[in-house]
Formats: C-alpha cells, structure tokens, sequence
C-alpha cells in the first residue's frame, strides 16, 4: 500500500469517525436533557404539585395546579380552533381544489408555519386582547390554535393524498357521490395518519411559551371563565426559572419536567399509531 | 346505493362530470364549499396577520423611518427607539449558532444517512425528532441554571485565557451574552438540520455513490467529494430553515442572553436580540410608540424569516427532484 493510499485510508476512518461522533452528541442531548430535569425535578413532583395553588414568596410547598388547568383549557381551545380548519382545509386542498387555489392555501400555511411565535403573540394581541381591553384565556388559545392550523394542515393533506387511488375508484363505483366517498372511505383509510399529524401540532404547541406572554399573561390564583388572565405552564416555568427564589427554581423544575415529559409521550404515542398505519405517506 | 339513478344519465361526454343541480343534491358541492371556507380562513388568517403588523407599526414606521434600524438609542421615556443593538444580537447569536451547529448537524446527517445501518439510523432519527419537539422553555431552563454557570467558571475564563487578545473575547465573564445564547440556540437547531440534511442525503442516487466507489475513492471521498456536492442545495436549505428558527427563537435567548441592549465586539458581553426585547417589553409598553416601534421589531423578524422560509424550501424542492428524477432514469 503507497503511503498515499494509507493516508486516504486514514483520513476516510477518521472523518467517518468523526460524523459518528456528531451524531452521537447530538443525540446524547436529549438524554442529557431528561437526566437534569429528573435529577433537579423529579423530588418536587408530588401530589401538591398538581393540586395546590402557588404559595407566596417565603412559602414552602404549593403547586401549579392553576397553571395545568389554564394550559389545559387553552389547549382545549386551540384544538377547538386550529383542527378543524387544519382537517377541512386539507380535505379541500387533497379532495377538491383547483391547483392554483392549492398553491395559495399551502403557501399561506407554510408562511404562518414559518412565523416565530413571539410574532404569532403579537398577532393574537392586536386581534384579540387589544379591542376588548382584557388578557384572556380566549387569547391564549387563540394564539395556540393559530399555530396548530399549519401543522395540521399540511401533514392531514399529505396523508389523504397517500390513500391508494384504487379506493377512491372503488367507492366511486360504488356510486357513492364524493363527500360520501371522502367521508366514509377517505378520511377512515387515512385516519391514523391524521391523527397522529393532530397530536404531533398539539404537542408542538403544548410548550408554547412566547405567544402566551401578552394573551394569557398569567395568574397566581385560579382563572375562573374564559376571559380572565391565566397562568401556564410554560409561562411559569418562564417566571419561575428566572425569580431569584430557590424555591421557585425547584417548582420551576418540575414543571419543566411535567411538560416535557407530557410533550414526549404525546410525540411518542403519535409516532406509535403511524407506524402501525396503512395508507402512510413516505416523508 | 340510491344514488345510481342520477349518475347515470348525467355521464356527459365532455366534461365526464356530473351537472351542478345534481352534485348539489348529493352534498359535493355543499362539502366543497364547506371545505373551501376553512382553507380560505388559512389564506384570510396569514393576510390579516402580514396586515396586523403593517398597521400596528404605521406610527414608528413613519415617526422613525430608515433611522430606526440605524439608531441605538432605544429609551421609552424620551420615545425615541432606535432598533440597532436588537438587530445586532439577534445576527451575532444566530451566526454564533450556525457556526457550530452547521457541522455537528452535517456530521451527523452525513453518519445518519451514509454510514449507519437502516435500523440504527432509524432510531437515532427517532430521538432527533424528539429532541426538535423539546419546548424553547426548557432550553432556556438549562441554559440559566446549567449553561451559563458553566459558561462562567470554565468555558469563558479559558477563552479570555487563551484567545483573550481578540476582541472577540474580552471583558469580563457574566455567564450570559452572546456566546451563551449562541451556545443555547445551536443545540435547538442542530436537530432541524440534522432531519432535513439526512433526508436530502438519502434521495442522493445510489449510482452517484457506486461511481465514485468504483473509480477507486475511498468511502470518505465518496460521501464529501460526491454525495454532499450533489446534494449541497438541500443542506444549504436545511441551514437556511436553522437560520429563520435561530433568529425566531425568543425563550431561550431572552433567558440566557442578558438582556442588555449594547453593541459590544466581545461575544462574552451581554446583549439583546429583536424576539427577547418583544417578549420583556411588549405588556409593559408605556405609550403607543413604545408599542408600534415593538410591533415594527415583529414585522421585521416576520420578514427574516419569510425570506429565509422560502429561501430554504425553495432549495430543498429542488435538490430532492434532482435526487428522484436522475434516479429514475
């Protein structure tokens, strides 16, 4: 072997080492992530942490029982909102449209799909906090729902466009007219796919924070209706982190690893229905 | 089903279609109109929100003009703002970020894609993607309490140690600044890059590789002198979509950046970036300047990443076609 060759040889090993490397510190991230959040947070989760009100500075104990049911009920709001346009808008987009109107919509979403959060906070502010006055729950789940639309949108559109022509055809045989067709063959072939894109916007959005610094706000007491002030859980962690309490910093913690922990199973459960799916688009 | 009876005779000729009165009857046109109201509000959503942040900046777009991105007074007692130092710190963060996450990304993808096998590629994209789901929130959670200390007592007092007669690396170690927040915003992109590279990587032809192979490279020579030229435009997309999400990122870098609204050359310096000045002044704005100069901050961010945004799937449509179409054939 000529020394030229060994040393390509060298250099060949040893940069495909040192991609395995990158790789593997990519990767080690995540666990590193989860190690700090269970090391710091884990001794802080426990029955008062889900269902205790937060305690004033100087206080031991109290939870965050009021920021889980405010992102809770925003959450439930924003899927209110952002599903169903997301859902129709994809059957739409993969059922009905026109190329042209088709460009238009998907482009629409990926411009909103590409807005950063802070911006998409701005947005819900002036439409919806500014006119009535008033930070509120609604805001908050608007702003959510904003950002759950695209998502929802375009992964629902690529999974009903993955259903096999053949069932379409077979449906329309059939004589099923096409909403019939789209309901009752369509949607069912292609339903593990839509779901899981469904769960995988809400969990994007789970761990919002920005958009809910100036709709939601925050709240150290309950938040009783839709129109008041709520706290979060990613606004909390947010606050909490950066108060000067020791206290706080532990709570902050395990709130922390609460949504994370939340976000991972929702991702991971998404991820399990799809694989086990038919009709899946390859992405 | 009952249907039959109106489909028939309707089988025109010409069009192959059913006539309106009858789609009506059977609900299609109701669903398609239905339907294209809700993608409609799509399209109405992203006008009404480019049109929100027109109209809510009118005031300091006019009061301020060009000068307020040439400006660096921003003081909300004498209404004058000038976003300079915001539009500064969110570029230096972001490039601090790029120059290290754009490698270790590349690396990795280039191992997801190349080297490893099937299985263990599938795995570790399986974790990459979870980590891309992992909230800007908790980013920032480990940036103050884990990052910036460490920042503090070993990585900045090395830097000054030895590359201390830079500019880059002088001053005093906060912990926070640009440097960290760079740090912080690399490890958020790094799995944006990853996925997207690997997939770009993976629709390179297999032809490519074998030719290259078969000329006598060595595996390496194949990968960087073949595969990633070919597919150089989608990992350039892949870079531009970090890019829009490292200027975007607002938690992590309001908490780890410093919040101090300087130009400094020193990376170790604290600073502020356009999405951490939003976030800490938007609900304590004193005047309706101090609001509309925010709201001009979020055009701009707004219009960044647009560019960026189509910048990057531009590239990445384009090398993926290239991928299929030349292994088609």
């Amino acid at each position: 072997m000529s020394p030229r060759l060994r040393w390509r040889k060298f250099v060949s090993g040893f940069m495909l080492t040192m991609t395995g490397v990158c790789a593997l510190v990519a990767v080690s991230v995540l666990f590193l992530i989860l190690g700090y959040l269970v090391y710091h947070g884990g001794a802080s989760i426990n029955w008062n942490f889900f269902t205790k009100l937060p305690v004033p500075v100087g206080e031991t104990g109290g939870g965050m029982a009021n920021a889980i049911l405010g992102s809770a009920k925003m959450l439930l709001l924003a899927t209110l909102f952002g599903v169903p346009i997301g859902f129709l808008g994809a059957i739409y987009l993969a059922e009905f449209s026109g190329s042209t109107t088709a460009f238009v919509v998907r482009y629409a979403a990926d411009l909103l799909n590409g807005v950063p959060s802070i911006v998409i906070g701005i947005f819900a502010y002036s439409l919806v906090v500014h006119p009535f006055k008033q930070y509120s729950t609604l805001a908050g789940g608007f702003a959510l729902g904003l950002m759950m639309i695209p998502i929802t949108l375009r992964s629902t559109e690529e999974f009903l466009r993955a259903v096999p022509r053949a069932l379409r055809e077979a449906a329309m045989a059939l004589g099923a007219s096409k909403w019939k067709t789209i309901a009752s063959v369509i949607v069912p072939a292609a339903y593990r796919g839509i779901l899981t894109a469904i769960l995988l916007a809400f969990a994007r959005v789970a761990g919002e924070t920005a958009p809910l610094l100036f709709t939601a706000l925050g709240n150290q007491f309950w938040s009783p209706g839709w129109q008041q002030p709520t706290a979060s859980l990613p606004v909390m962690i947010y606050t909490y982190a950066l108060a000067p309490y020791d206290d706080w910093h532990r709570q902050a913690w395990a709130a922390g690893l609460v949504l994370l922990g939340l976000i991972l199973i929702i991702n991971i459960v998404a991820r399990a229905i799809l694989s086990r799916g038919i009709a899946v688009p390859r992405t | 089903m009952a249907t039959t009876t109106t489909t028939v005779p309707n089988a025109g000729p010409v069009s192959g279609s059913r006539s309106f009165l009858s789609r009506l009857r059977e609900g299609d046109e109701i669903a398609r109109m239905i339907t294209f109201l809700f993608a409609a509000s799509v399209v109405l959503v992203t006008v009404l929100l480019v049109f929100e942040l027109w109209q809510g900046s009118a005031l300091a777009r006019h009061k301020f003009g060009f000068n307020f991105f040439r400006t660096s007074v921003w003081d909300p007692i004498f209404e004058q703002f000038g976003a300079l130092p915001f539009i500064y710190g969110t570029l230096v963060t972001a490039a601090v970020s790029l120059l290290i996450a754009v490698p270790l990304g590349i690396g990795a993808a280039i191992f997801l894609a190349e080297l490893a096998p099937a299985r263990v590629s599938d795995t570790l994209e399986f974790f990459i993607d979870l980590l891309a789901a992992v909230p800007s929130v908790i980013y920032g959670v480990l940036g103050i309490f884990i990052v910036v200390p460490l920042m503090r007592q070993y990585v900045q007092p090395a830097l000054k140690h030895s590359l201390g007669f830079l500019p880059l690396f002088q001053g005093p170690a906060y912990g926070v600044g640009f440097l960290t927040a760079g740090i912080v915003l690399a490890i958020m992109v790094i799995p944006y890059i990853i996925s997207v590279s690997r997939e770009v990587l993976l629709s390179v032809p297999r032809d490519q590789r074998e030719a290259a192979l078969s000329l006598g490279a060595t595996r390496w020579e194949s990968t960087w002198k073949v595969v990633v030229p070919f597919a150089r435009a989608g990992i350039f997309g892949s870079i531009f979509l970090a890019l829009a999400r490292a200027l975007g990122e607002t938690m992590a870098v309001t908490m780890v950046i410093g919040n101090t609204p300087k130009i400094s050359a020193s990376l170790l310096s604290p600073g502020y970036s356009i999405a951490a000045v939003i976030a800490n002044e938007f609900t304590e704005a004193t005047g309706e300047l101090h609001t509309q100069s925010l709201i001009e901050l979020g055009l701009v961010l707004f219009l960044l990443t647009f560019i960026l945004n189509g910048l990057a799937r531009l590239l990445i449509v384009a090398t993926s076609q290239r991928g299929s179409g030349m292994g088609q054939t």
